[in-house]
This record gives structure tokens, C-alpha cells and sequence, in this order.
């Protein structure tokens, strides 16, 4: 989706702020809406690219005046109701709906070092044919789809030369919203940084990204 | 925050003229010309998680010992040390720094690192031709195991928007002016590949050990926004 999630290239976004010495999480409620989507993940009823869409699709006003942690709050609650995990009269009321049957959690103390150290790769160890070769110029496609992408505005229709093949990997757009993972590759692209902004940028600098097979085209 | 970030957010805040508050446990579909802010029901984020957390403990959806350790995880545990030493480990051993460089992933593993949000690393050798950037525009994907979580200037609007189109002025204002031959890349983090960058190794530590070497290398090195800087004069030889 077009949203204002996709900044790269925006301007008027004001001057970097860096804070000294930050700390993970400023306050407690910070690291708890981290841990709580986290754990609520375990439930299995959405993925790393669901959660990413239902963020893009928070109303642009509240994604620039929420801080990030209240974003992940604001999506998780919202994947809770879609898939039932909690009802809105919950939600409002803080207790568990008459006549609910106690769960058990998926996401205990135990299961926390290998959730970390395992992780949740997104590499698929399946035969598929790459479209492209490393050093090969390629397009990206003019796409612009209401759902999920990681294909931003700003390199499409612009060309570039495949750097390098990452390999097989799901594929966000269609796993997003549970149409498959649709597996394929996906390669670094380089992109000049005057094919992207035009000539004010220096020559020789660039811009890579990650791009699967189906953003690109022959160029 | 800051009075401009605090005024651009009044702004694009009074700019919107009607928006949907997911959320709040009651759609918002009225027009917002009357200028609430949104931060009322309930106002405090810290009671709203608080409720949300003790719902889903009740429920049995969710395990609070788990939650503890998970956060005690990424405070204590999982953070930016971890990339110095890799860095270090790297400056000091050129057969490892091989590795790094063609197989990062396997590298990282041999000093115990990797998992979650880095399960596809590629690390980014800067040197005195070549500078090297990371960011994510479209969210704030970083390489956990190697750097922790991000700071907030990471998932900042700023960074993320500024990066790709102006990488230079970027740098300068985190300090850092890239003479004009250097050819800065830039690495927007799009897909599930994590990016570390190997900054360069500053003169005058030639005589250091491993362990020292890491001490001297900062997370902003790591995402390209800095240098290493050299050590200070100590007299302690």
C-alpha cells in the first residue's frame, strides 16, 4: 500500500534526533508491548508480514503521532479481535468474556532462548528457478498494490543491476494476508543514486535493495 | 522530545482532517476539526498495556515469566557488545574477517551469535573508498543478535525518509563529512537480510588485543552513521 510507512525519499521529517546513552526501553510499558506481541505471536493466527501490514494500515495522523511501541500495541490489538484471540467487549471492560475457558500459553520462560537464538527464518530450502542473474540490469516493476509490499516507491520503475542472489525466500505480499508464501528469490539491487534522485546526487554513490523476483523485470 | 519534532507533530496532526483511531475499543468516524489529540481514552499508553498485558495473563494467552525473561533478554543480554566483538574479532584475525565477509552468517555463529531478526546476515566491510549505510525505510528492520533493538533515531521518520536520498547529509549531521571521492552505499533493509557493518580499524591500535579493540567500537559504527575513532591518548601505552 501506498502509506506513509513508505518515507524513503520524503522530505520535511525535521532533523535526526539522537539521544545519548538510550536505553532499550524508556519505560517498563515499552519492553512490555514489545514482549506481549511477541508471545502473542506464538499463537500461530499471524505472521512477521501480517504484522507489518496491520502497522502500515494505522491511520497516517496516529503512525506520525504514536510513538513506536504504541504502534505495535495499536496492530497487535487489532490482529487479537480479527482472529478472535480477545472480543472488543474484553478490551473494554479489561476481564475475560463470560463462560471463556482458561488457555494455556504458547510462549513460556523456556522458550524464550530458542525463540532468540533459533529465530524464524524466512529462507525457503525449495527448488525454484531465479529470473535473474547476478550482474544482470533489471527493472523494477511500476507496482502499486492496496496490500502488502516491501517494494518501495521510490525504486519503482527505476533500474538497476543485480549485485547478488540472497537465495529462496516467502514472499511478504502474498503471506501478509495468508495467500501463500509463494516462495523466490530475492537479490540486492543496486541502484544509482542519480537513476533514483536525479543528477544533485554524487556519481559514483548508490542505493541497495532487496528485491524479489517478482518486483523486477528485464531492463 | 524536542519543540520541532513537537511542532511537526502538532502540524501534521492539525493537518489531517479526519482519521480513523484504531484502537481504542470504540471507532472514532466523526470529523476531528475540533482538535482532540487522541491520547484520551485512556490517555496514559503505560495503564493502556498494563490492561491489555493483565487480559491476556487472565485469558491464559500469555505467560508472564516468559515476558520477563524476554525483556531481560534484550536489555542485559542481546545488544550492541556482541557486534564489537565480532568487529574486533574481525580487525584482529584477517582469516576470520574473510569468513565474515563471504559467509557472515557462519562467522557470527563462531562466536555464539545469530537468531531472531538476523537469520540472514551480510556483513558490509567500510574502508577509506567505500561507505557503507543501513536502514530501513518502510519499518525498522535491524540485525538483532549482532546490535540489540534499534534506538529510536533508527525507527525515526527522519532516518528512515533522509537516508536514501541525502546519505551525506545524513552523516554530517551525526558529525561524520565523507570527503567527495567516497563512494557511499546505501542498504535499505527490504527483505529479511540483516546488515552489519565493518567499520574500519583506526591507526594507532595496532598493538591492541581483541578485547580492547571491541571497547573501542560503538553501535553507530555498526549501522554506518559513524567512524571508530581512534583511541585517546591515555599514557598508559
Amino acid at each position: 500500500m501506498n502509506g506513509v510507512h513508505d518515507m524513503g525519499g520524503m522530505h520535511g521529517m525535521g532533523p535526526i534526533e539522537v539521544e545519548k546513552n538510550e536505553p532499550v526501553f524508556h519505560e517498563n510499558w515499552e519492553g512490555r508491548s514489545y514482549a506481549v506481541t511477541r508471545a502473542m505471536s506464538a499463537w500461530g493466527k499471524w505472521n512477521l508480514d501480517a504484522s507489518r501490514f496491520q502497522r502500515e494500515q494505522i491511520a497516517p495522523v496516529d503512525y506520525f503521532q504514536k510513538s513506536y511501541y504504541e504502534r505495535w500495541i495499536i496492530g497487535l490489538v487489532e490482529l487479537m479481535l480479527k482472529t478472535g484471540l480477545v472480543t472488543r467487549t474484553e478490551l473494554d471492560s479489561g476481564r475475560p468474556d463470560a463462560g471463556t475457558v482458561k488457555q494455556s500459553p504458547p510462549f513460556t520462560p523456556e522458550k524464550v532462548p530458542i525463540l532468540v537464538s533459533k529465530g524464524m527464518p524466512a529462507s525457503r530450502n525449495v527448488p525454484v528457478v531465479a529470473n535473474f542473474h547476478t550482474g544482470q540490469l533489471v527493472r523494477a516493476r511500476n507496482l502499486n498494490p492496496v496490500g502488502h509490499t516491501r517494494l518501495p516507491r521510490y525504486a519503482r520503475g527505476k533500474t538497476g543491476r543485480i549485485d547478488r542472489d540472497h537465495g529462496v525466500f516467502l514472499f511478504p505480499d502474498t503471506n501478509a494476508v495468508f495467500l501463500g508464501e509463494k516462495p523466490q528469490h530475492v537479490y540486492s539491487v543496486r541502484f544509482a543514486a542519480r537513476e533514483l534522485w536525479g543528477d544533485g546526487t554524487a556519481p559514483q554513490d548508490s542505493v541497495y535493495l532487496d528485491l524479489w523476483d517478482d518486483y523486477l523485470e528485464p531492463a | 522530545m524536542s519543540t520541532t519534532r513537537r511542532a511537526f507533530l502538532t502540524a501534521a496532526v492539525s493537518a489531517a482532517g479526519a482519521a480513523v483511531t484504531p484502537g481504542h475499543g470504540q471507532t472514532h468516524e466523526h470529523s476531528h476539526d475540533h482538535g482532540h489529540d487522541h491520547q484520551t481514552v485512556p490517555s496514559d499508553p503505560a495503564l493502556r498495556v498494563k490492561a491489555l498485558e493483565s487480559l491476556l495473563v487472565e485469558k491464559g494467552l500469555v505467560d508472564r515469566a516468559a515476558l520477563d525473561v524476554l525483556i531481560d533478554t534484550y536489555e542485559h543480554k542481546v545488544g550492541p557488545r556482541n557486534g564489537a566483538k565480532v568487529v574486533a574479532r574481525a580487525w584482529a584475525d584477517s582469516a576470520f574477517r574473510q569468513r565474515l565477509l563471504t559467509n557472515s552468517d557462519a562467522a557470527i555463529a563462531e562466536l555464539g551469535y545469530g537468531g531472531l531478526q538476523g537469520e540472514h546476515m551480510v556483513v558490509l566491510e567500510n574502508t577509506s573508498k567505500i561507505h557503507n549505510l543501513v536502514v530501513c525505510t518502510l519499518c525498522s528492520c535491524y540485525p538483532w543478535p549482532v546490535l540489540g533493538l534499534p534506538p529510536v533515531w533508527y525507527k525515526s521518520a527522519p532516518y528512515r525518509s533522509r537516508s536514501v536520498i541525502d546519505p551525506r547529509g545524513v552523516l554530517r549531521e551525526f558529525g561524520l563529512e565523507l570527503p567527495e571521492s567516497v563512494e557511499v552505499r546505501v542498504w535499505d533493509s527490504t527483505a529479511e537480510v540483516r546488515y552489519l557493518v565493518l567499520p574500519e580499524r583506526p591507526v594507532g591500535t595496532e598493538t591492541m588485543k581483541e578485547e580492547e579493540l571491541a571497547e573501542l567500537v560503538t553501535r553507530n559504527a555498526m549501522i554506518g552513521v559513524a567512524k571508530v575513532a581512534a583511541p585517546k591518548e591515555s599514557g598508559a601505552a
